[in-house]
């Protein structure tokens, strides 16, 4: 059974067909890239993967379990966790309570128990304190902890989104230009983490790229998306030399 | 490992010095009002000040953490101050002890305040910023003029009776709340129980500020997309956040009631709300020490520069402008810093020339 399964997904605004058609399927363990042009239609696919949008047909299976039109936070529960194109982190909070909100659903205490300090806060707390820093141990995050999101440095803003992403324990995991405004020595080591997170925590991870280096690096299958529809599907290398992706991106 | 321990004695401490000043601060003024020293116009604005600074915190909860301008803090404060005061006034006769009726009007009070705020916060759940800092403002307003002008309750042998009209079907002699005329109030209100409820609410909002449940409403304050996305309902926190508000507004509202003779709806005008976002914004956006000491200064300066007659008002707004510049222009703030460096070196060289 295949991780994610996507069936003939359309979505329109008014008079655009922003995404016609889409169809993936995403094995256990992959690390698959979506590219395409501006204005394609990769981050409206991630918002309806994500139920940001309700789709106006089609399908979309994780895991065998049926989630299309259910709301963010019940999809975010049932597996998919993502990132997003323009950063958006908890910026008034500290690097170590960005990922303890992200557990928010993995240690589970009522508020009350939090208002009146009883014992499960603090042992809940404990909990959520040690994987939290263990997660940014990961991304080289732990002298950090009690830094103000805001005040990271960018590269470091992106780990910290991933790392949160990954504390609320997802199956599938969607990055959106995790690469986008980072410098050639970066985007390098972005490379180097994004393997480690799907080996260490046999993550399988759908990702859209424009740096074809990154894209061409780690990416074993490919889509490439043209005005919301597919162009090409497949094999990194396959899809790259197709003259149809060329003319795509380079012009004729 | 190590950090995060210093990170959570951090917060513990802040709460914990907060609470220490609190205590200090009754022990001072009780002492100084035990010995005389204390004038009377100061020893009438203890109760109020305690009031106030409930509010203040308790309203830091949804503007502070929740990050939602909030207008109608006084419609809650009343619907507390409204139903406890009814509620000490039915049960004068059933209990003897002043002390355990006072509590339990505040509990009915708070449990009011908190329906109401339920209520609210769903009404408002899909609104953002202006707008609904527009509807908190009319449901303010709503709350004043229907509690204070058209409700009448009587309460008789056969139970209570009410009237919305103009009171003319009920029994004056019974009468208990008289529309315009407001509700007759005990005086219960002491400092001490004000300073223990202000203790109290400082707990509340500060232990949950360090929660599960007050991270998520910081979240939504930062976020609100990247905190669905992490699987966090923010219909949900901010319903808590405003719930929980109203709650605390609404035991300040009993606690506040009480130290009158009578409570009548004017008081609780649209002014009221904004004093207490004053004092809010003024001691810092969920900074909840700042918000005592804002509400202690904004009611004792009002009453302090009474002797200016007229031009009062004026010089409360200059003082307010002044202060405001002070505590939160970035050049201000950095003066500052550079102020206490050059201090703290002073001590430092005069810490070594002594060694």
């Amino acid at each position: 059974m295949p991780m994610l399964e996507v069936t003939n997904l359309s979505i329109s605004f008014g008079g655009l067909r922003a995404v016609d058609n889409f169809n993936v399927k995403i094995e256990e363990g992959q690390l698959y890239g979506l590219i395409g042009p501006n204005g394609a239609g990769k981050t409206t696919i991630f918002n309806l993967l994500t139920g940001v949008y309700k789709p106006d047909s089609g399908s979309v299976k994780l895991d065998g379990l049926d989630i299309t039109g259910k709301s963010v936070v019940q999809i975010n529960k049932d597996g998919i966790a993502r990132t997003f194109q323009n950063i958006r982190l908890f910026g008034k909070q500290s690097v170590l309570d960005n990922v303890k909100i992200g557990l928010h659903n993995i240690h589970k205490y009522p508020a009350i128990a939090g208002v009146l300090k009883l014992p499960s806060y603090f042992k809940h707390e404990k909990q959520m304190n040690e994987e939290a820093m263990e997660l940014l141990k990961v991304f080289d995050l732990e002298s950090d902890a009690d830094t103000l999101a805001s005040n990271l440095p960018y590269g470091k803003q992106r780990k910290l989104e991933i790392a949160r992403a990954l504390a609320t324990k997802p199956k599938l995991l969607l990055l959106d230009e995790p690469a986008a405004g980072m410098n050639p020595n970066e985007t390098m080591e972005l490379v180097k983490t994004i393997a480690f997170v799907r080996e260490h925590f046999k993550m399988t991870i759908l990702l859209i790229e424009h740096d074809m280096k990154l894209v061409s690096s780690i990416c074993e299958q490919l889509t490439v998306l043209n005005f919301g529809s597919v162009l090409a599907q497949g094999d990194t290398t396959e899809v790259l030399n197709n003259p149809e992706v060329i003319k795509a991106y380079l012009g004729e | 490992m190590k950090s995060k321990k210093i990170n959570i004695k951090k917060s513990t401490l802040t709460t914990l010095i907060t609470i220490a000043g609190i205590i200090v601060a009754y022990i001072i003024m009780n002492t100084l009002s035990n010995g005389g020293f204390l004038s009377y116009k100061m020893q009438g604005l203890l109760v109020p000040i305690c009031a106030y600074a409930i509010l203040a915190v308790s309203l830091n909860l949804v503007v502070g953490l929740l990050g939602e301008l909030s207008l109608g803090h006084a419609g809650f404060l009343y619907v507390g101050a409204y139903t406890g005061a009814i509620f000490t006034n039915i049960t004068a006769d059933m209990i003897s002890n002043d002390l355990v009726r006072f509590i339990l009007g505040m509990v009915v009070g708070g449990v009011f305040a908190a329906i109401f705020g339920l209520i609210i916060g769903s009404a408002v759940l899909k609104l953002q910023g202006d707008y609904l800092a527009i509807v908190t403002l009319a449901f303010g307003e709503i709350i004043r003029s229907v509690l204070g002008n058209v409700l009448y309750i009587s309460k008789d042998s056969s139970g209570l009776h009410f009237d919305v009209n103009d009171g003319s079907t009920l029994n004056p002699q019974d009468m208990i709340a008289k529309g315009a005329q407001g509700i007759t109030v005990q005086r219960l209100s002491t400092f001490l129980i004000g300073i223990i409820l202000l203790i109290l609410t400082v707990l509340i909002v500060m232990n949950l500020s360090d929660s599960r449940a007050g991270r998520a409403i910081k979240a939504v304050r930062d976020n609100k997309i990247a905190t669905e996305a992490v699987g966090i309902s923010v219909s949900k926190y901010r319903l808590m956040a405003f719930t929980i508000s109203a709650a605390l507004a609404g035991v300040a509202g009993v606690y506040y009631a009480h130290n009158f003779a009578t409570l009548t709806g004017t008081k609780f005008d649209f002014n009221f709300s904004i004093n207490i976002l004053v004092m809010v914004v003024l001691g810092g956006m969920g900074n909840i020490p700042g918000s005592i000491i804002a509400a202690i200064i904004l009611t004792i300066l009002p009453e302090e520069i009474r002797f200016l007659g007229n031009y009062r008002m004026v010089i409360y707004a200059v003082v307010l402008i002044v202060m405001m510049i002070f505590s939160w222009n970035p050049k201000c703030i950095e003066f500052r810093k550079v102020v206490s460096a050059k201090i703290k070196s002073v001590f430092k060289k005069k810490n070594k020339e002594v060694q």
